[in-house]
């Protein structure tokens, strides 16, 4: 038998002895797995949710390789999402090599990405999103769970005005936020003018008088089923972003008021209560088992994507991964007011598989016009994989770290740790719009300061803490800052002062001397009044100073679990 | 309406209001019920310097028992700032004149002076709710004793990170 699987084999074996990187690896792919495939769904019950978050304002297709470490501790400990690679396919029973292992794992990475192509693409969802409500009208609700305004040259150059344009086509339901509080308090306000749908975050209080600054819930009918969906956004948004953005607003996890808004939500008559979160993995798991409830929680913010639903009691948790690189279909049989039987399904954007929707294509296109020359310009090549994702430094770290030692002379750098920023190919050119996607931020300056050995090993081990805390509550959600010219050691399940150790100078070799200062080169400080010039300047200049980049994966962090 | 109870320093707990290291929170639904008195910014570089030291001033030699589960005590699991630290506690009682909270005290165990203010209620206070702003100095524990009428003294605390922030998401 010559399966589709060997068949793929075969098509990305000849793909690479023929050398078409683009060729006829790719057409296999899209051709045996069509866009009817990626659609097919048995429909169920009575509402179809359709769920994206975190597309971090990628309007194109991209490359997204998902992390290789993404540690778990305490009770979620080795628990999803904290499971990658081969152990990843081994748990969903996912067959290497597959569209769902390209997809959902780093395994194969490159070679599947050559094959597969590209994902996500605000006109592939669209179409997507278009066929499905043409399939189940008056069914369904598409809800995005935030960080949709930020993370691309054109969001940042209309301060996410081309998203809310283009999710106002798309037919989004309801929001919440993070990211796009980072835009400002007066920025957001005008922008919430423009959508043209609730955006809901029950968790932002004014910090005068502690009164609810957006709605918290907004109610919906579909299939003869009330449906209250309740808004939660980033709890740590002034922690983790800078505060003097958001100087009025208060945020916080605030589980007895997201208990009030769901029994509020009962008592109007809610059968379904659906929770949009942007807390986190972990934050929401433990919240599903803290506050009763909430029927579907739909969480963000750390970027999973999990294959098949996780279940708290009786809550139902979806993680539908980042950067329109997945849109979630969750059915529901609703009967008593309590979710009675459902069916789900991770719909993978694969962008070769999935016509385009015309209409939403040449918005993208009347968007991006203005802007084509800033975007195009190519800057050089990388002759290596470029990605962040993951808990310790990416190849992308390392080159934006690589690029403010060198261009701002520094011995040691640190960079925030993201988890948002398309990948590259090796081979791929690096152009200004591939540089904006791991950088466009509102606070991009990039500081050369002097900090003491032991300030620095200070700054790792808060960090490590708001990653690697046993309580999920008070994890911040993103990875490990990343540092260039610097090795340390980290020991993932020791407390918050012992996790760091070894910290070494990697110019010479010598230990970090906690007494002595280094020169420190650094971006999205969330300090006011931060000076130096913008990340995407020093990372393009020093790109295109050397032409031509590889950067290996890092070997100077070394991880016990 | 709900009755307003007036605030003093307990004259018992050798609590004074000089104590006070907060800022008033007249914004909260809890302090709202409350009359505040004035604060003295000087007063928060008197009195004990540790939270054993600062506990004994409060309620003596009694050991308090675990208040969990009825001593609601409600700060953020991470601080936005510092400074100003938003707090609630509210304790479950029947608050009859058989059975009624009589203080809340409040502490923060990392901050150079532990004592953070103290709460009085009667019978007639209703509820024995209170809130108000705390500035801590680092991350640590903030803990509540609440004094029955019957002598009794429960305690639970919880853990408040004061962080530097950024890299999230």
């Amino acid at each position: 038998m010559f399966t589709r699987r060997d068949f793929l084999t075969v098509a990305a074996a000849t793909a690479i002895l023929t050398g078409t990187r683009d060729g006829l690896g790719r057409r296999a792919a899209a051709q045996s797995l069509g866009q009817d495939e990626l659609l097919a769904f048995e429909p169920l019950g009575q509402v179809t949710l359709l769920h994206l978050t975190d597309i971090h304002a990628q309007l194109m297709p991209i490359y997204f390789r998902e992390p290789s470490v993404n540690l778990g501790v305490g009770e979620s400990a080795g628990l999803p999402p904290h499971v990658t690679g081969t152990d990843f396919l081994k748990r969903y029973d996912i067959a290497g090599e597959s569209a769902a292992a390209y997809a959902l794992t780093d395994q194969d990475f490159v070679a599947l990405a050559r094959q597969y192509g590209r994902v996500g693409g605000i006109d592939r969802l669209a179409t997507l999103v278009k066929a499905i409500r043409a399939e189940r009208p008056g069914n369904t609700l598409l809800l995005d769970g935030g960080d949709t305004w930020q993370g691309s040259y054109t969001s940042l150059a209309t301060q996410g005005g081309d998203m809310v344009k283009a999710m106002n086509a798309l037919g989004v339901d309801a929001m919440t936020a993070h990211w796009e509080f980072t835009y400002g308090e007066d920025r957001v306000r005008e922008l919430i003018e423009e959508v043209a749908f609730p955006f809901l975050a029950g968790n932002v209080v004014d910090t005068t008088w502690e009164e609810a600054v957006f709605d918290s819930t907004a109610f919906f009918e579909r299939g003869g089923v009330r449906i209250a969906v309740i808004g939660q956004a980033f709890p740590y948004t002034p922690i983790a972003n800078p505060r003097y953005k958001v100087p009025n607003w208060s945020f916080g996890i605030r589980e007895e008021e997201v208990a009030a808004s769901v029994e509020a939500a009962r008592a109007a008559g809610a059968e379904l209560v659906v929770l949009l979160s942007h807390n986190g993995f972990d934050v929401d798991r433990k919240m599903a088992g803290r506050v009763p409830g909430i029927d579907v929680l739909l969480t963000g913010h750390t970027h999973d994507a999990l294959p098949r639903v996780e279940t708290v009691g009786r809550t139902l948790l979806v993680a539908s991964g980042s950067h329109g690189k997945f849109l979630s279909r969750l059915d529901l049989d609703v009967r008593d007011g309590r979710v009675a039987d459902y069916r789900y399904r991770l719909i993978p954007v694969l962008s070769d598989a999935i016509a385009p929707d015309p209409e939403m294509a040449a918005l993208v296109e009347e968007i991006r016009a203005p802007h084509a020359d800033t975007l195009s310009r190519v800057l050089g090549t990388t002759d290596s994989l470029l990605y962040r994702r993951g808990n310790f430094n990416g190849t992308f770290d390392d080159l934006i770290c690589q690029a403010m030692l060198a261009e701002r002379d520094a011995e040691i750098a640190l960079s925030p740790g993201f988890r948002w920023g398309a990948t590259l190919l090796p081979g791929q050119q690096i152009s200004l719009e591939d540089v904006y996607n791991m950088t466009a931020i509102t606070y991009p300056e990039t500081y050369r300061t002097e900090m003491t050995g032991e300030f620095l090993k200070t700054v790792l081990e808060d960090v490590a803490d708001n990653l690697f805390n046993p309580d999920p509550y008070y994890q911040q959600g993103g990875d490990m800052v990343r540092v260039g010219g610097l090795a340390y050691r980290i020991d993932v399940r020791r407390p918050i002062g012992e996790r760091i150790s070894d910290m070494t100078l990697l110019a010479d070799g010598s230990p970090i001397d906690p007494g002595r200062s280094y020169v420190v080169a650094g971006w999205a400080s969330v300090n006011e009044g931060t000076e130096g010039p913008p990340i995407w300047q020093v990372v393009s200049d020093y790109i295109a100073r050397q032409g031509t980049v590889a950067v290996p994966p890092n070997q100077s962090i070394e991880v016990v679990v | 309406m709900r009755e307003t109870s007036t605030m003093q320093q307990s004259a018992l707990s050798g609590i004074t209001r000089r104590r006070f290291v907060v800022t008033v929170a007249a914004g909260s639904a809890a302090a709202a019920a409350l009359a505040m008195l004035p604060i003295d910014p000087v007063a928060a570089q008197e009195g004990p310097k540790t939270l054993d030291e600062a506990i004994k001033a409060a309620i003596g030699d009694r050991q308090p028992a675990d208040g969990a589960g009825v001593i609601s005590l409600d700060v953020p699991q991470i601080a936005e700032n510092g400074n100003t630290v938003p707090l609630s506690v509210a304790v479950d009682s029947p608050m009859t004149a058989e059975d009624y909270v009589r203080t809340v005290h409040l502490f923060a165990d990392g901050n150079p002076r532990p004592g953070v203010i103290a709460f009085n209620f009667t019978p007639r206070s209703g509820r024995a709710e209170a809130a108000t702003r705390m500035r801590l100095a680092r991350t640590q524990n903030v803990v509540a004793l609440a004094e029955l009428s019957d002598g009794r003294v429960l305690m639970t605390q919880a853990e408040v990170k004061v962080t530097i922030g950024g890299c999230g998401g």
